[in-house]
């Protein structure tokens, strides 16, 4: 077990779904790239495959969703996904406007975090961080 | 301007006499009744203060009488003492019949236009029936069909009202709007309002939901619609340029500003390219801005923008049309400004914004639900931001002097200094070839994204206050939060259902025919692309088959992402 990555955490920053505000994905990423991480940002409206298959090509610790709308709703079918292509170990993290009663359902389908507007760079940065050395860690070897 | 701060009564006689009293004369003409106003120790309020003490007679350059070049302070001789600004609620939710009943709602409580948000399906332009049922109307009125549309707009007079369609390229909720008055017998040319997302350039740049077609494509249909508008549904607005979307993206309110001219002057030199006649279609323009918290910047930045726009039509375009130099806009409260914590707040906000905008002497107006960051509002919420609009028309008095805030030193020397920082954007997109070519490159995503991130670093910093996120936090009960009830999964089926219903009981020989001519629409370039959507919608083709048509021939838009 380590309690640091010995490689940049690597973070898919993306948003799935119908929306296309970015203003915060965008911000996010410049959080993370700014914090050493390597970070993977897409166009918006990926379908739940192309995240999947991005994720595995990109062999990423963490991918984080934002949702400005209502797309988080479609995060536990990419759970599903990302298990069935044997990336359990991979976190995810939601941030943007999810009511509390969509947290709980997203905590429950495993997601690792929900990020809601005014959260603190700090504390984004932290938990991402924390995050990929467990993702690390669970990582299945080749 | 300090040179005019004193403001003092409007009778004496100054330098401007004769202005003024054209601007009196104009007033008196349009204002029909003049009922007297008093406030509550009183005094009689005029409509107007202006300076007669005005040495170097800088105020009539640079300010002006309302209604009377440069505009800054207002486009009508009356401003809102005459008409006040329409109030034009964003609904959408559901069913067409869900939106139906809630828009009766609203006009029932004093809104004065409506305006329709559809499913952000309906944005990426796709048919209910291949979107993941979780999000199916979750944030807009399905509106797949000319059915749907007649369903939205049931007992509505489509000719006594204004409507706001959000409705970007190829406009097709407009096609059906259009044919739905066509089958009530409703004269086009009565038929007024504003495609509120025609500025496909914002799409590309800022907010990426609403763009659905190629850049050059959405050009192309641009150009098609507005001649098209011009001729069929002459008091339809073909163009409202948006500065909002910029704004909300992370520009600065100057840069918004700045960056909502250049697209403008964009459109207007491609209309001008296609042989159209500035003169007539420049007063159709119109603008959609962001009202933001900062208060007086907000005031200053319409002010100049006013006055930026009312010498440009004459400066850039030669045209005299006084009414192509009217500064028309809309304009929504800025949900970027709204807290997730103590959600209450966000009353106090929207009212401040709202402020803002009726002071910078906006024509029309959507206050935000204060539940905006928490979910899509609820009706309360909803009756709230309505309320908010209500008050300060009728109790706070807003509306009873013209540009209340002209003459205040800071105000006129802010005014100022945004316009210089305004014009210094549009210089710097006319150096990179005008703002098709400045954002095809992404230097203005570039802009706008540094922007955002110099915000973000002084909320994360403290050095700007936020109340309840880096100052003032308090701990809080989640339950207590407003939360938005979902459109039933049932009723989304039936939806679902319905359009397939619709879809099975169509003239396949008619359909495809119509399909058929508007792709060789698209492929020519001497076929107006909208009149045959017009007539794809009558053969009752869906949104998703005349925006899957549009995208094979014109291209898919993908965003330039500048991350």
């Amino acid at each position: 077990m380590n309690d640091v990555l010995l490689a940049p955490a690597r973070v898919l920053v993306t948003k799935i779904g119908l929306d296309g505000h970015d203003r915060g994905s965008r911000i996010i990423a410049a959080y993370l790239r700014d914090a050493g991480m390597e970070v993977i940002y897409t166009n918006p409206w990926q379908a739940i495959d192309a995240v999947v298959a991005l994720a595995l090509e990109e062999d990423v610790d963490v991918i984080g969703i934002s949702s400005l709308a209502t797309d988080h709703l479609l995060v536990p079918k990419l759970m599903v996904a990302l298990d069935a292509a044997g990336l359990g170990h991979v976190r995810v993290v939601v941030g943007g406007i999810v009511p509390d009663e969509d947290e709980a359902n997203l905590l429950a389908a495993g997601v690792s975090k929900v990020f809601h507007p005014g959260a603190v760079r700090e504390d984004i940065v932290t938990e991402v961080e924390r995050l990929a050395i467990a993702a690390s860690n669970e990582r299945p070897l080749d | 301007m300090n040179k005019i701060a004193k403001p003092v009564m409007s009778t004496g006689k100054g330098t401007h006499q004769a202005a003024f009293d054209e601007w009196q004369q104009n007033y008196h003409a349009l204002i029909g009744e003049d009922k007297p106003v008093r406030n509550r120790s009183g005094i009689k309020v005029e409509p107007l203060y202006w300076p007669s003490d005005d040495p170097d007679g800088a105020y009539n350059g640079k300010l002006g009488f309302p209604g009377a070049d440069p505009m800054t302070r207002g486009i009508y001789p009356t401003m809102h003492r005459g008409r006040t600004w329409s109030q034009r609620q964003l609904i959408g939710l559901g069913r067409p019949v869900d939106f139906n009943g809630r828009i009766k709602k609203i006009l029932a409580s004093g809104a004065s236009a409506l305006s329709i948000i559809p499913c952000n399906s309906v944005y990426r332009g796709i048919d209910c029936d291949e979107v993941e049922p979780e999000i199916l109307g979750t944030c807009g009125t399905i509106i797949n069909t000319e059915e749907d549309m007649d369903i939205c707009l049931a007992d509505i007079p489509i000719d006594e009202i204004s409507i706001g369609l959000n409705d970007p390229s190829p406009f097709t909720m407009l096609a059906q709007m259009l044919v739905v008055a066509e089958k009530r017998g409703i004269d086009w040319k009565k038929v007024t309002g504003t495609s509120n997302q025609s500025d496909y350039i914002s799409h590309f740049v800022a907010n990426h939901m609403f763009y659905r077609l190629s850049l050059q494509g959405a050009r192309r249909v641009q150009l098609d619609t507005a001649a098209y508008l011009a001729e069929h549904v002459p008091n339809w607005n073909a163009f409202s340029i948006v500065g909002q979307h910029m704004q909300q993206a992370g520009a600065t309110p100057a840069q918004a500003m700045g960056l909502t001219l250049s697209t403008a002057i964009q459109y207007a030199e491609d209309c001008k390219a296609r042989g159209m006649d500035p003169e007539k279609f420049l007063e159709r323009f119109t603008f959609f801005f962001d009202i933001s918290i900062s208060f007086f910047e907000e005031v200053a930045k319409f002010r100049a923008g006013r006055r930026i726009w009312n010498r440009l039509v004459s400066d850039r375009f030669g045209v005299t049309n006084p009414r192509a130099k009217r500064f028309k806009f809309h304009a929504q409260t800025s949900g970027c400004d709204l807290t997730r914590q103590q959600p209450l707040n966000n009353i106090a906000r929207v009212t401040i914004q709202a402020m803002a905008g009726i002071l910078g002497g906006l024509q029309s107006m959507h206050t935000d639900g204060y539940d905006e960051v928490l979910s899509t509002p609820t009706e309360d919420s909803a009756k709230v931001a309505v309320s908010t609009q209500n008050i300060l028309k009728h109790e706070a008095h807003l509306c009873d002097v013209i540009d209340p805030l002209g003459g205040s030193y800071y105000v006129e020397s802010l005014t100022d200094a945004m316009e210089v920082e305004i014009l210094n954007v549009i210089a710097e997109i006319d150096a990179e070839g005008g703002m098709f070519k400045a954002v095809e490159s992404g230097f203005v995503q570039e802009m706008i994204g540094a922007s955002a991130l110099e915000f973000q670093d002084q909320v994360d910093s403290g050095e700007q206050i936020v109340v309840g996120v880096n100052a003032f936090k308090e701990d809080e009960d989640a339950s207590a939060r407003p939360f938005l009830k979902r459109p039933s999964q049932v009723h989304m089926k039936q939806q679902v259902e319905q359009l397939k219903k619709i879809k099975a009981a169509r003239d396949p020989a008619l359909l495809n025919n119509a399909l058929q001519e508007l792709r060789q629409a698209a492929r020519s370039e001497d076929i107006n692309v909208f009149a045959a959507e017009i007539d794809a919608v009558r053969a009752g083709a869906t949104l998703g088959e005349i925006v899957k048509v549009l995208r094979d021939e014109l291209g898919f838009g993908q965003p330039l992402v500048v991350a």
